[in-house]
């Protein structure tokens, strides 16, 4: 619950509500953008930038070299597989 | 030091243990170990997996910390939680990590087993989502953790609030980590010199809600991430603290946690909720402040209020958790898993009779996946 998974963001969704399509280790998933935008970095500028996913919302932008690391922390920690299927059960692009 | 090789930078590794070494040997006292407190079960969760336990030397202690939300839930929330779900017409959502906790009567896993319609989310946007299609129901979402998943709850209600939405609301169990730090720290049986402070927690509220732990009570603080390196070089930043004779709030993990916290998420958190007078917690009691409710305005989303729940949060302190269970020593730090009568016998992840046993990131699930099933140095 408090890790949070790296996802990228791929496209957005919704400008006015900031949803966003993240691709989370291959599962893509509406994401809620609100905490990562602001003046310096807009809705529109925000595809391909990596942000640390919690609970359906980006929380942090993180490098791509961050993100990479976290993933494989997350994956030998364990941690990952059990969020992953419930991302996956609740329907990954709801 | 048989983890080292495991490490992605071994050779860095190997140099922040000879640094920590060095520091102890020539600045701690050698009778006294230092007690740091590691306060997120995420940073627990390293600490097992690549033994840095053992690396460290013999005076250095850690601590484990209650920093999982679900390790603090009362048994008296868990049993709420099923009240609720069992009123008719209610859709009750959750993360995941809830649902295996032990009620008094029952978990949430065994609600759904006996027919109450309890569903596993991965967001509050899914219990949203829930609601936006089952306008008929009533869709209660279980809102729980430390401050890293208070945004989500927030902004999730104010976006039901935004559309109108009637059948929507939130049981709100949130925790703050200052006053829960605070609780620890006014713990009699407590001996603590330091804290390594959660990483995702601190994104969201930033550095300066710890101040008080260095200015009260004159113990120094590392903000860490979640990388065995990072723990080490927050380890290495907390000695060499000690060492020199200083007391400061210190950021290793800056790379994701801004000095100021996310204004965003920050603002959310200030618009919806309040904190709440009394909140029970397990192993802590009742602390003041801790606990959050949802402000007046947003009543409509209060699950506590729209639903006349049966029970009274003011009166706090229900604690009856069983004796034989140390869930609550284990907790504030001052017993080990081994040491709680339960631990790997009736107790275990297949069959948890604490929560500490439910999630990865709680302290005796921990002791157990890696196998440190009594006090043995070298089983680390
Ligand atoms: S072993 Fe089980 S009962 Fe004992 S402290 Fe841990 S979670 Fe609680």
């Amino acid at each position: 619950m408090c890790l949070g998974i790296p996802g990228q963001i791929t496209e957005l969704v919704d400008l006015e509500f900031l949803v966003a399509k993240v691709d989370i280790g291959g599962v893509k998933r509406d994401v809620i953008i609100t905490c990562v935008v602001d003046d310096e970095h807009p809705a529109e500028s925000c595809i391909g930038d990596w942000v640390l996913v919690h609970a359906g919302f980006a929380m942090s932008r993180l490098d791509e070299e961050e993100a990479a690391r976290t993933l494989a922390l997350l994956a030998e920690l364990g941690d990952m597989q059990a969020e992953m299927e419930i991302m996956r059960q609740v329907g990954a692009s709801a | 030091m048989k983890y080292m090789d495991e490490f992605r930078d071994p050779a860095t590794a190997k140099k922040l243990v000879a640094e920590i070494h060095k520091l102890a040997s020539t600045s701690l006292s050698q009778r006294e170990p230092l007690q740091i407190m590691e306060f997120c079960g995420g940073h627990t969760h390293t600490l097992f997996k690549y033994g840095i336990e053992s690396m460290l030397p013999d005076n250095i202690e850690m601590v484990h910390g209650p920093g999982c939300p679900v390790c603090v839930l009362p048994m008296a929330r868990v049993d709420d939680c099923v009240a609720i779900a069992e009123q008719p017409g209610v859709i009750f959502t959750t993360f995941g990590d809830a649902m295996r906790v032990p009620g008094t009567r029952k978990s949430l896993l065994q609600a759904k087993a006996d027919g109450c319609d309890v569903r596993m989310v991965y967001s509050p946007m899914d219990a949203l989502a829930i609601a936006r299609k089952n306008p008929e129901r009533e869709v209660v979402f279980f809102a729980l953790g430390f401050e890293t998943t208070m945004p989500s709850t927030a902004l999730t209600l104010l976006q039901a609030h935004r559309e109108g939405l009637q059948n929507f609301s939130l049981f709100c169990n949130h925790i703050t980590t200052p006053a829960t730090m605070r609780a620890i720290l006014t713990d009699p049986d407590l001996r603590l010199d330091g804290f390594l402070a959660p990483g995702h927690v601190s994104m969201v509220i930033g550095a300066h809600p710890y101040d008080f732990v260095t200015r009260d009570y004159h113990k120094p603080l590392v903000i860490t991430g979640f990388e065995p390196l990072d723990i080490l070089q927050a380890l290495w930043m907390l000695v060499k603290q000690f060492a020199e004779g200083r007391c400061e709030v210190e950021n290793q993990y800056a790379r994701i946690v801004p000095e100021a916290g996310n204004v965003a998420g920050l603002k959310a958190i200030a618009e919806v909720y309040e904190t709440r007078e009394h909140s029970e917690f397990r192993g802590l009691g009742n602390i003041g402040d801790a606990g959050i409710q949802i402000r007046e305005a947003y009543a409509a989303y209060d699950a506590e209020k729209k639903l006349g729940l049966p029970f009274d949060f003011a009166q706090g302190a229900v604690g009856y958790d069983p004796e034989h269970l140390k869930c609550a020593d284990v907790l504030r730090g001052v017993m080990k898993p081994w040491e709680c009568p339960a631990f790997a016998k009736t107790c275990n992840p297949q069959n948890p009779l604490g929560a500490l046993m439910v999630s990865p990131e709680g302290s005796c699930a921990a002791y157990y996946a890696y196998g440190k099933l009594a006090k043995r140095k070298e089983t680390v």
